[in-house]
């Protein structure tokens, strides 16, 4: 059996990482819950555990990585098109 | 209690090799090195493109990386060649690896006479009778309080930073907490995330140094035309998935797991004490682990993604990768296989417990991928005179 996914800190990341690629539709079981996946996932992107509103903070490592630009639904995929950074937007002024 | 089988130096640091270091002081007699090295057993060669024509702060790595080298508890005995006109002199680097009170001998290859023929005789002859002194001293058992870790990665991807990478924090986390040594060099990965080194630096002082370090090397490459905060990540890690440079940072600095920061370290600076250490230097990873090894480093941990072969003459270097197919592709090259998490739904603490059993296994004696197969590079970091900066960005 093979891992699908890898959360870094399981108390506060809101997203996962693939370690295979995922289809979309695809269901995961994630701490008991099913997340649908909304859309293809390469290895090695991520996707939301839960739904995000824009301007939140996207959490990995425990840490955060990024700001969401909009909306994000929980199974989708999290990358430039929805967050930026906030070390560029916040910490680095 | 963990223990490792170790060598006793005479200021009571610990060697987990015995190895005779034959350094070359400058560029025109890296092949009198090579030739003595070949001939005594045990040794290895020192050589480096650089020893003359240097000053500043490039005068001064280079001296201290040669020194330190000479100093590193892996090395029995060193012998230092010179030719006799350079400005970084054998009697430079061979006086200043005498405080560490271990067998050192210096000599100028222009006062043998005979030319490199006469000399490379004269270095065989001192090299045989320290190796067949280094023989006499057997393996005693230490704790970790002695070991000192360097972190490295290379031919990172997407995946390190969440396989191999944090697998190895769990083990510089080990070392630190058995009262050990831990160094995480590469300046360069640590942008986008020094907010939160600070947050880990173990005063406000150390927390003020790392800011002051990351702002003057964001501020110096900016009057380059470089910005280091917009070309991370690269376009390769965007398609492999890293979304933002402080996701990648992140990634990176894994490698260190959770300790408190004690301190900055000029490039091959030694640690002034145990815990974890950040080391100034720019991320080329040969430059990096001479770094480390010149600062006192007997083993270092170096993941990779896409597979990278290089090792360290004096501190032996294990390989860990958490990419299923570089394991599989570069398989003599790979001691620690991480990519378990992926293929067999291994946790990262189980691989982190297979590297303690092969850092433990090494320190012991047992060779590495890149000993067995002769990686020993060397490479000392260059930062290059204000003039000469000023020259290039025209």
């Amino acid at each position: 059996m093979s891992n699908k996914f890898i959360i870094m800190d399981n108390d506060k990341d809101n997203c996962a990482t693939a370690l295979v690629d995922i289809s979309q539709d695809m269901e995961l079981e994630v701490n008991h819950e099913i997340i649908k996946i909304n859309q293809d996932i390469p290895l090695g992107h991520k996707f939301a555990l839960k739904n995000i509103q824009k301007g939140e903070k996207i959490m990995k490592y425990g840490q955060i990585i990024g700001i969401a630009t909009e909306d994000i639904s929980v199974g989708d995929w999290v990358h430039t098109h929805n967050i930026t950074s906030h070390y560029l937007e916040e910490v680095s002024q | 209690m963990e223990e490792f089988l170790g060598y006793e130096r005479p200021k009571g640091e610990v060697g987990i090799r015995n190895k005779i270091a034959i350094i070359s002081s400058v560029v025109c007699v890296n092949h009198v090195a090579e030739e003595i090295s070949n001939q005594v057993e045990n040794s290895v060669a020192i050589t480096h493109p650089l020893g003359c024509g240097q000053f500043g702060p490039d005068f001064s790595y280079t001296l201290r990386t040669l020194v330190g080298l000479g100093k590193n508890p892996n090395v029995y005995g060193t012998v230092v060649v010179g030719l006799g006109c350079e400005n970084i002199t054998s009697k430079l680097i061979g006086k200043q690896i005498k405080r560490a009170k271990k067998p050192i001998e210096y000599f100028d290859v222009q006062d043998v006479k005979g030319g490199t023929i006469a000399a490379v005789e004269k270095g065989i002859k001192i090299g045989n009778k320290m190796a067949e002194e280094a023989k006499e001293l057997k393996r005693e058992s230490f704790d970790f309080s002695n070991l000192v870790l360097g972190l490295e990665c290379g031919g990172s991807d997407s995946i390190s930073g969440i396989t191999a990478n944090p697998a190895v924090g769990i083990i510089s986390d080990k070392i630190v907490e058995l009262g050990g040594t831990s160094i995480l060099p590469e300046f360069t990965e640590w942008v986008g995330t020094e907010h939160l080194l600070m947050e880990r630096a173990k005063d406000q002082k150390i927390a003020e140094k790392i800011k002051e370090t990351i702002d003057t090397l964001l501020n110096n490459t900016m009057k380059l035309g470089i910005d280091f905060r917009g070309i991370q990540p690269t376009p390769g890690n965007i398609t492999g998935g890293l979304t933002t440079i402080e996701e990648k940072s992140l990634g990176t600095i894994a490698k260190a797991g959770t300790a408190p920061i004690q301190g900055i370290l000029e490039y091959s600076e030694k640690p002034k004490g145990k815990g974890l250490w950040l080391m100034i230097e720019p991320g080329l990873d040969v430059e990096s682990m001479t770094g480390l090894a010149a600062a006192g480093a007997q083993i270092i941990v170096m993941t990779t993604g896409k597979g990278s072969p290089c090792g360290n003459p004096i501190a032996p270097v294990i390989k860990i990768c958490g990419n299923p197919k570089t394991c599989d592709w570069m398989d003599c090259n790979i001691d620690i296989d991480a990519s378990t998490i992926i293929t067999e739904d291994k946790k990262v603490e189980h691989v982190a417990s297979n590297l303690w059993d092969k850092v433990k296994r090494t320190c012991n004696g047992e060779k590495t991928s890149a000993e067995i197969l002769g990686f020993e590079d060397i490479a000392i970091w260059r930062c290059s005179a204000a003039p000469f900066q000023a020259f290039q960005s025209q």
